[in-house]
């Protein structure tokens, strides 16, 4: 059961929440131009780094994983690997709103690891070069914004750039091995 | 010389050793049954082994193989007889040089006391038949030289070996005479050049030790004739290359080992014991047969694929049917493919099979008694991993087989018996199954005995009236031991209860039954492969969840009166005889929709290390096969999930770890 995938060495251990895979620059911060993938979420609009997008599938209902964090929504069939997939809406805080024939999951790969996002429609691929990404302000040490990499702009309105492996790593499979969760504050 | 990484060879080397010693030691045990013909093999064995621990950078496994190898060379050439004492010495040989690889893949120091004085006993072993062996010794150094006979076997070339390049190192030690033996060489017009038909015959004047010389032939030999003799000494006839074995040797080697830090394989490697088993290493050989089967099987999958694609170009309604075909054709070679696959990973029982009839020797002489050891269907295959791990509960029911079952030749006689005791192990398939017996010939169950020992130990109520097979069942309750006096082969107390617990981890089942005076017989029945489950499938609230089937005892559906509960704790209910908790797997997972009234819902009975526990669920949906996916590959362990599978209907249905669920179910009573 326990095959080559689920090593340690190929886990996103908890080390890629402060340090991005060393291996796949693409995915290091300080490289942020490049294409994106933008995706509306509620009222704005994000974008991920294009080569950690495998596919966009439609939505269909995951199983359920007992006992996970609401946003977990579950696991789902992707050609024959059980893959978990994360509600960003409820990642972000964002009002949930129904699942519809026009919502999507968009499914991304960090390393060996795979997981679906699901958002409410996805927009268009944008060319983003290093200039055009301004830095995320300080919002102080109460809001959580380690999964921005940064902030664009496309015809007047802003686009947060996503750090997939922020977004994955530290706050899905780690959640519960990770410091902040003996307290229970996020299970459950 | 230009530095080669050696240590990516290691493993190899390893894997060959291992085959190699298990080689030597069914050689061996042939040998004593009278095959003359072992010895050969058994030599070849000893002497690839020797190779190879010293082009790999192990002297010290080297150095040992080397004195074995003489001890064997003796012995092929019938300079010396086998008889117990050298079996036994040879076959302790076999453990220590097994145990030296398995220390070389930990990392840890080669040599320990049981090696010294092994190679010790060894040595003077060999010393009191070969006294010549002094003579080599004293003339290590040959102050006048050496004159050396070189004739290589007609193959040697294609091995790579250049001769010119060992005069070349040999001169590098002192001034070389080369003289060459032409005697057998053919026309010109008959010569093939790529075969060798001459011989050297060579003298160096040089102050050197022998084994200076016989390192640089370390790589032609076994691919020529060679003689290595001191020039003052007449007697060229004893001292040929195999026959030293200078102690110099293994004080060099004793100061390698404290510099040498071996590269060891990563992954936990067990110690070995006597019989080494169940160690698992992380590839797998495989026949050419399966593998030219594979590649069949995927090009006809490419075929049909390539069929579909065409198809696809060019899609008429009328061509409907010829679809339908081209994916009936694919639908086959899918499956074909995974067989072909699972059939990879499948490897014959006789590995593990084969590795008893030392134990069951061994443990005949030290018990006094009289046994034979009957082998059938060695060549039914399963699963590597379930091979790797099947090894020692087998040989927990082959000790107390040996221990208690078969009795000693004198109550044999006694009970009008044959002296010679029978155990037998047999292997075969049986509806998806594999099937493992161990059975003997010996006394028996002694039903009696078992109950009084279970009523002592507190384990049965001293009134509690059981059936036979319940009784037998008692022995694979943990801390039960009808041994009066532990032995030093089995008895303590530990042996069945571990035996079941390593078979359930391997989804299967241990049964035992057994006629007095006639013989007790194990059953041992296991999935071909772990990769797919038999389950059942129970709903709860909409959700899908899958019971592996062979931790299930019974499901059933309980009145609301049949149902007590104690405060604090929870639910409990009558199940043969004993209370057992009911745990809502609803609350445990929180489900929601689901039936919470036990009285509506299905109480399915599971068992888990010895214990009882009824899991309430919605209802059954029937039974099917799973192929088990891990969730940590993308996502993580959850506690109480054993993996998922995927459903026909392509959605995701997780599995249930039972101990995992009790955990769970604990510690949400706890807290």
């Amino acid at each position: 059961m326990n095959n080559a995938l689920s090593t340690p060495a190929s886990t996103p251990a908890p080390a890629v929440v402060s340090i991005p895979d060393p291996g796949d620059d693409t995915l290091q911060s300080a490289s942020v131009a490049g294409q994106y993938l933008s995706f509306i979420l509620g009222d704005e609009e994000y974008a991920i780094e294009i080569l950690a997008v495998r596919e966009i599938r439609g939505w269909s209902k995951p199983t359920r994983i007992p006992n996970a964090p609401p946003f977990m929504l579950g696991v789902l069939n992707l050609r024959g690997a059980v893959v978990p997939i994360i509600d960003l809406r409820l990642r972000f805080s964002v009002e949930k709103i129904a699942y519809t024939a026009t919502t999507v999951v968009i499914v991304v790969a960090i390393g060996k690891r795979q997981f679906g996002i699901v958002v409410d429609g996805v927009s268009d691929v944008l060319d983003v070069s290093a200039e055009e990404v301004c830095p995320v302000p300080d919002f102080g040490v109460a809001i959580d914004v380690d999964y921005l990499r940064g902030l664009t702009t496309r015809e007047d309105h802003m686009i947060m750039l996503l750090d997939p492996a922020r977004l994955a790593g530290g706050e899905v499979w780690d959640l519960v091995a990770d410091k902040k969760a003996p307290e229970g504050g996020v299970n459950l | 010389m230009a530095k080669v990484d050696l240590a990516r060879f290691h493993a190899t080397f390893f894997a060959e050793s291992l085959e190699g010693l298990d080689v030597m030691e069914q050689g061996l045990l042939a040998l004593e049954e009278g095959d003359r013909e072992q010895v050969h093999d058994i030599f070849r064995a000893a002497h690839s082994i020797k190779g190879g621990a010293g082009t790999f950078g192990f002297p010290e496994i080297a150095s040992f193989t080397h004195v074995l190898e003489s001890l064997l060379d003796d012995l092929r050439e019938g300079k010396r007889d086998i008889d117990t004492e050298l079996t036994e010495l040879l076959l302790r040989s076999v453990d220590v040089v097994r145990n030296m690889i398995a220390r070389a893949q930990t990392g840890e120091p080669l040599i320990d006391s049981d090696s010294d004085s092994l190679l010790h006993e060894l040595e003077v072993y060999h010393g009191i038949s070969a006294p010549v062996e002094s003579v080599g010794t004293s003339a290590a150094v040959s102050s006048g030289g050496w004159q050396i006979v070189f004739r290589p076997h007609p193959q040697m070339l294609s091995g790579g070996n250049d001769p010119l390049r060992l005069f070349r190192e040999l001169q590098g030690l002192g001034p070389l005479q080369v003289e060459v033996e032409a005697e057998h060489l053919p026309a010109l017009a008959s010569l093939d050049p790529e075969t060798c038909v001459i011989g050297w015959r060579l003298q160096l004047d040089a102050q050197v030790r022998r084994e200076q010389i016989e390192a640089i032939f370390e790589w032609v030999e076994g691919e020529c004739e060679l003689v290595i003799a001191p020039v003052a000494s007449a007697d060229t006839e004893s001292a040929t290359v195999t026959d030293t074995q200078p102690n110099s040797d293994l004080a060099a080697a004793t100061a390698i080992k404290q510099v040498l830090t071996m590269q060891a394989e990563p992954g936990p490697v067990r110690a070995a014991p006597t019989v080494a088993l169940g160690e698992s290493s992380r590839s797998i050989r495989v026949s050419i047969d399966k593998v030219d089967q594979l590649l069949d099987t995927v090009s006809e999958l490419v075929i049909t694929q390539s069929m579909l694609n065409q198809l696809g170009e060019d899609l008429a309604e009328s061509r409907l049917e010829v679809l339908r075909e081209g994916l009936a054709q694919l639908e086959h070679n899918t499956r074909e493919l995974q067989e072909c696959v699972m059939n990879i990973r499948m490897l014959p029982i006789s590995t593990v099979f084969h590795r008893f009839q030392r134990l069951v020797r061994d443990l005949g002489h030290q018990l006094d008694k009289q046994v034979r050891l009957d082998l059938h269907g060695s060549e039914t295959e399963l699963d590597k991993t379930v091979l790797e791990r099947i090894g020692d509960p087998l040989v927990h029911l082959v000790r107390n087989a040996l221990d208690h079952g078969i009795e000693s030749p004198a109550q044999r006689r006694a009970a009008g018996k044959p002296e010679v005791g029978c155990l037998r192990l047999e292997a075969f398939h049986r509806g998806g199954m594999i099937v493992i017996e161990v059975s003997d010939d010996g006394s028996g169950l002694h039903h009696e005995a078992i109950m009084s020992k279970a009523v002592e130990r507190g384990l049965i109520g001293p009134d509690d009236q059981l059936s036979d097979t319940e009784i037998a069942d008692l022995i694979f309750r943990p801390g039960f031991s009808t041994a009066s006096v532990a032995t030093d082969v089995s008895g303590r107390g530990v042996g069945m209860d571990v035996v079941r617990r390593n078979v359930q981890a391997l989804g299967g089942t241990v049964t035992v039954d057994s006629v007095v005076g006639q013989g007790t017989r194990f059953v041992i029945t296991l999935p071909l492969t772990l990769a797919i489950i038999d389950g059942l499938t129970g709903i709860v609230g909409g959700e899908h969840y899958i019971f592996p089937l062979v931790s299930i005892i019974e499901s059933l559906q309980l009145q609301a009166k049949q149902v007590n509960q104690v405060p604090g704790q929870g639910e409990l209910f009558r199940f043969r005889g004993e209370y057992i908790p009911i745990l809502r797997l609803h609350n445990l997972f929180a489900c929601s929709d689901a039936v919470t009234s036990i009285a509506q819902g299905i109480v399915v009975v599971v068992e888990s290390d010895g214990r009882h526990v009824g899991v309430l669920i919605d209802h059954l949906a029937g039974q099917q096969q799973a192929v088990i996916k891990s969730l940590d590959n993308h996502y993580r362990r959850v506690e109480g999930v054993s993996g998922a599978t995927i459903l026909g209907d392509g959605s995701v249905a997780l599995i249930l770890d039972v101990p995992g669920l009790i955990r769970l179910a604990q510690r949400k009573t706890a807290a």
